[in-house]
């Protein structure tokens, strides 16, 4: 039986270029948020209504104070057992498709209680469409993944940073990786793996990169 | 480039100087990465910490406009420590060449200095030659006249402590660097260079890259796979374009651009076609009149005769001496001197320095054309901020071209790859490619001087012949012209050419009108029955292994994947780098890469040297072509914050232009502008923005003007992050929002704090309303002696609080 399928994110090959997050507006339609330069690469400032996806930019000094500059291209983890169904009205606002794995947020999550979803998840990644009042997030690019194309953002990495394929592929390419990236960073560490679809491998601690980034 | 993108993936150790690679070249770092899970080191050298150090394994600070100090101390280094790879050096460099006695360096100058006249006289910079006019040699490298001692003499100044002083660099990041990259210097080891605007936006530009040809030839890193000096292209094509004569001072294939000193084609011949008596040496420029003969025969195939050179008369010449860079176009728009302008998918007002010069030099138009595929503010510089549009008289016509994807044509990459496209889509409205219209202008002109004119004849004779059979412009047309063709019937050898059919290879290209050809680099690019070899899209076939993908486009020169690939070999033709073998000598042939020249190794009979585009053969230590000197100096920029060069007593390049307008301010060593600046492009947005600024997504990502300062100078001037600050230069000015950041540090540099600072120039005035304008308004006027490329990564600013 299939065990669905995983998009791994390492991090160690993220150019912080944000193919992913532009890939993403586009297969989506989604429109460009009105924002203003604040003093960083971050922008749109976070998720919203109307994002899916953002490359959060961290940056400070490392122990040998020297700069480290971390990006992490932020989305839904799609969790294999999603607790943001808890929220979900009757049960049916939000679809886990049981052949990908999928978590899909459907319209009628406008009758959901989103300060509930926002605060189940461990990530914080949920959002309300202000104009529909339905939640809003990653759909792992359902329509395409179900007629043969992989997602929009893997589709787009210039640097093979983002990989989707079936889970246990993935899987094993997680544990490789993290091997292989050990020896170079010793802090090296896939989050949450077990427990969600999105696998990052991060190669410094999870708070270097943003505040929801493990569970 | 010397190599290739995915050659990248092949190197042992990758320096990136002067490139932002990852966030310029996103691509790149595809191969990059690849090299890095092969073990390799990615070594960056930069002002800032930016995507690229994030990505790489470690990162150097220096000061904008170091670059030759910073790399003239790793040549220091390579030398004093031994690591340079001596038999490949003695054998295919001019290492051993003795110079004439007379050549010499003092306090910044080198012999021959024309201080008047702010040039040199080289005499004292040519080689010493035999009775039979061969360049005496020392293989033993101890002549104190021979090239190699006088660069361990020259470059010994560089020591660690001055290089530091001048660049800000600490000690121990100079030696981490050095050793590093200096451990490449074995046959087994490749180390590659990747540089870009980083190095050619300076008044040093071309020595600084000419520092990175010295420290790759002393390490044996030319030729090979996963070595080189990898120039990074970018999506304008840029690459295509310089091959195609984009700068003033050439012809398409890099043949130097004619002046009055040369009327006929007699005596541009004698000009271009280089000699050597050395019998090792294949000599290819020795080939150049054939390619100039063809290149006339192909720009005038209506009236050139062999009287008029082909035609090569009609062809515009330069004045003796003249320079005439888009700087000078502009300081001459200015004077009132030049009255009409045709603006060609270019964004002048917001990409050239100096930009509120530019501005005004453009109100002084009588007339301007614009083609262009948005509006931008050049095209609309008559509504733009301060200018009273009521008295602008300045005729203007917008001309709307096709985007690169909606037009069919080649792309050259740069690693050399001509890559022939499709239209992917139809241009919207009357939009049609800038090929078609240089085309129609050209055929109406030609209309017109039929009815009479002054000196019609170059005009009439021009090719126009670049229409298909329905009478539309046709880009493979063009494109078979610039290939070649046989102008009659030619036997060479035993075979017979028909004419019309494409000249499959430069090699056949003759000097006596019996071929055209537009650009001779690219002849090959079309077989002999017209199949056009950019179209070709196979990338399962590689013989080597090693990425080269023979069959997938068309590389130039002729299909060549790594240019100086001999030199990957010894004298009897085996791979010096058993491991990653590009070219071998196999049963009286090459097998691999395509061989630089067909000529067998050194050792058999009729043995040549690798580097073919060298008169002599030989890898070019000492260069005397150049402008500055044979070895590269470190001159400080024109505006820096010291009023010395701790080098010596000469502050700036002695030999660059000045521009004197009274919109041409500068100021050195000034207390009003003591924070260096340099300036850059981001990921999201392209050149000036002209293009990105249209896109939302990328507009939401990055949208408004932003100048990077670190966290020390924020707090002396009391910044915060988020603030809108004013950036200031003795030229302009402009409002920005300052990215606080750990990114940028302040350097201790000729004892005392420096502040380095940074902006993109990605913005402008006219789209959207509230982003910021160019960071040209600040840069200066002036440029590489040799080449004209501006100086736009060193001048001086300040950052100001704005008035509450």
């Amino acid at each position: 039986m299939s065990n669905g399928k995983s998009i791994l994110v390492d991090v160690s090959r993220c150019t912080g270029c944000r193919g992913c997050q532009v890939a993403c507006k586009q297969w989506n339609n989604l429109p460009a948020t009105k924002t203003i330069q604040t003093g960083t690469y971050q922008n749109p400032p976070d998720l919203n209504g109307e994002t899916y996806k953002i490359v959060r930019f961290a940056e400070g000094r490392g122990e040998d104070q020297k700069p480290y500059w971390n990006f992490l291209s932020d989305m839904c983890r799609h969790c294999v057992n999603p607790p943001c169904i808890a929220a979900s009205n009757d049960g049916d606002s939000m679809i886990h498709d049981e052949a990908t794995g999928a978590i899909i947020y459907t319209p009628k999550t406008a009758e959901d209680d989103y300060e509930m979803a926002l605060e189940i998840c461990p990530y914080k990644i949920p959002r309300k469409n202000e104009k529909t009042g339905a939640l809003t997030k990653c759909t792992m690019c359902f329509d395409r993944i179900t007629n043969g194309l992989i997602p929009a953002c893997v589709l787009s990495c210039p640097t093979d940073a983002m990989r989707f394929g079936d889970r246990d592929e993935i899987l094993k390419e997680v544990e490789r990786r993290v091997t292989e990236l050990k020896k170079t960073y010793p802090k090296a560490k896939a989050i949450d793996a077990a427990d969600v679809r999105v696998i990052y491998i991060l190669t410094d601690d999870p708070d270097k990169y943003g505040e929801y980034v493990q569970a | 480039m010397t190599n290739h993108w995915i050659d990248i993936q092949h190197s042992d150790c990758i320096l990136i100087q002067g490139s932002n690679a990852a966030e310029n070249h996103p691509i790149s770092f595809k191969w990059v990465l690849r090299a890095k899970d092969r073990g390799a080191t990615v070594i960056h050298v930069d002002p800032r910490f930016t995507r690229t150090s994030a990505r790489s394994s470690m990162h150097a600070y220096l000061r904008c406009g170091t670059d030759i100090a910073f790399l003239g101390g790793m040549i220091n280094y390579i030398i004093s420590n031994d690591l340079y790879y001596k038999d490949w050096v003695v054998k295919y460099t001019n290492a051993t060449s003795l110079i004439h006695p007379d050549f010499g360096f003092s306090d910044g100058l080198f012999s021959g200095f024309d201080d008047k006249n702010k040039k040199y006289d080289k005499t004292s910079w040519a080689f010493q030659k035999d009775d039979e006019g061969k360049v005496k040699q020392d293989t033993t490298l101890a002549d104190p006249n021979c090239v190699f001692q006088h660069l361990k003499k020259h470059y010994s100044r560089y020591d660690l402590k001055k290089v530091s002083s001048i660049t800000g660099t600490p000690e121990e990041d100079l030696v981490k660097v050095y050793s590093t990259f200096g451990a490449t210097g074995k046959a087994d080891k490749a180390g590659t260079i990747m540089y870009a605007l980083g190095q050619c936006h300076h008044t040093v530009a071309v020595q600084n890259i000419r520092t990175f040809g010295i420290i790759q030839l002393l390490l044996g890193n030319v030729g090979i796979c996963g070595g080189g000096i990898n120039a990074l292209r970018g999506e304008p094509n840029v690459q295509g374009s310089t091959d195609h004569a984009l700068l003033y001072h050439y012809m398409p294939g890099y043949l130097p651009a004619p002046t009055v000193e040369q009327p006929t084609l007699e005596d541009y011949m004698k000009r271009v076609i280089k000699t050597t008596k050395n019998e090792q040496s294949i000599n290819w420029g020795g080939n150049n009149g054939k390619y100039a003969a063809s290149l006339m025969r192909a720009f005038y195939p209506n009236g050139g005769t062999k009287e008029n050179g082909f035609g090569y008369e009609f062809f515009p010449k330069l004045d003796a001496g003249q320079e005439a860079s888009v700087m000078t176009m502009i300081d001459e728009m200015y004077k009132g001197t030049v009255k009409g302008l045709f603006c060609v998918g270019q964004n002048p007002c917001c990409s050239l320095p100096n930009s509120n010069k530019v501005r005004a030099a453009m109100q002084k138009l009588k007339w301007m054309v614009h083609v262009n595929i948005f509006d931008n503010e050049s095209a609309s510089f008559w509504k733009g901020p301060g200018i009273d549009t009521s008295k602008q008289g300045t005729e203007c016509f917008l001309l709307p071209a096709t985007a690169s994807v909606e037009k069919e044509g080649s792309q050259a990459n740069s690693g050399r790859w001509m890559q022939w496209k499709y239209a992917a889509g139809k241009a919207p409205g009357d939009a049609i490619s800038t090929g078609d219209i240089v085309w129609r202008i050209m055929t109406k002109l030609k209309e017109l001087y039929k009815e009479g004119g002054t000196f019609p004849d170059p005009i009439l004779a021009a090719n126009t012949d670049f229409a298909d059979e329905k009478g539309n412009f046709n880009a493979e047309k063009v494109a078979k012209i610039i290939n070649g063709y046989f102008v009659e019937d030619t036997t060479i050898g035993d075979v017979t050419y028909k004419k019309g059919e494409c000249v499959p290879g430069f090699a056949l290209l003759q000097d006596d009108g019996k071929t055209a050809c537009g650009n001779w680099i690219c002849s090959g690019s079309f077989t002999r029955d017209g199949q056009n070899l950019m179209r070709r899209r196979n990338n399962k076939t590689d013989p080597t292994g090693l990425g080269l993908y023979p069959e997938w486009s068309y590389s130039w020169p002729m299909n060549r994947r790594i240019v100086y690939n001999r030199a990957s070999v010894d004298e009897y033709g085996k791979p010096l780098n058993p491991k990653r073998p590009l070219l071998e000598w196999k049963d009286g042939k090459w097998v691999g890469d395509v061989a630089d020249g067909a000529a067998p190794p050194l050792a058999e009979k009729g043995g040549k040297l690798p580097f073919i585009m060298q008169a002599e053969g030989l890898g070019a230590l000492f260069g005397p072509g150049l402008k500055e000197g044979p070895f590269s100096e470190h001159y400080e920029p024109l505006e820096g914050p010291f009023e010395k060069n701790i080098m010596s007593g000469q502050r700036i390049s002695p030999v660059i232009k000045h521009y004197n307008s009274d919109m041409d301010k500068v100021a050195n060593a000034s207390a009003e502008f003591p924070y260096p600046m340099t300036t850059y492009s981001c990921t999201e947005h392209w050149c000036t923005g002209a293009f990105t600024r249209w896109q939302p997504w990328l507009v939401e990502a990055q949208p408004q003007a932003y100048v990077e300062i670190s966290e020390d100078l924020a707090k002396e001037k009391g910044i915060a992050n988020g603030e809108k600050v004013r950036v200031r230069s003795a030229r302009g000015s402009l409002e920005a929002v300052a990215m606080v950041t750990v990114r940028l540090k302040p350097f201790t540099c000729g004892g005392k704090t420096v502040h380095q600072v940074g902006m993109t120039y990605n913005y402008g005035w006219l789209f959207p309303k509230d982003c910021g304008d160019s960071a040209n308004l600040l840069t200066p006027t002036v440029g590489d002696a040799n080449s004209m490329t501006p100086e736009y990564k060193a001048f001086m600013v300040t950052v100001e609080k704005l008035k509450a």
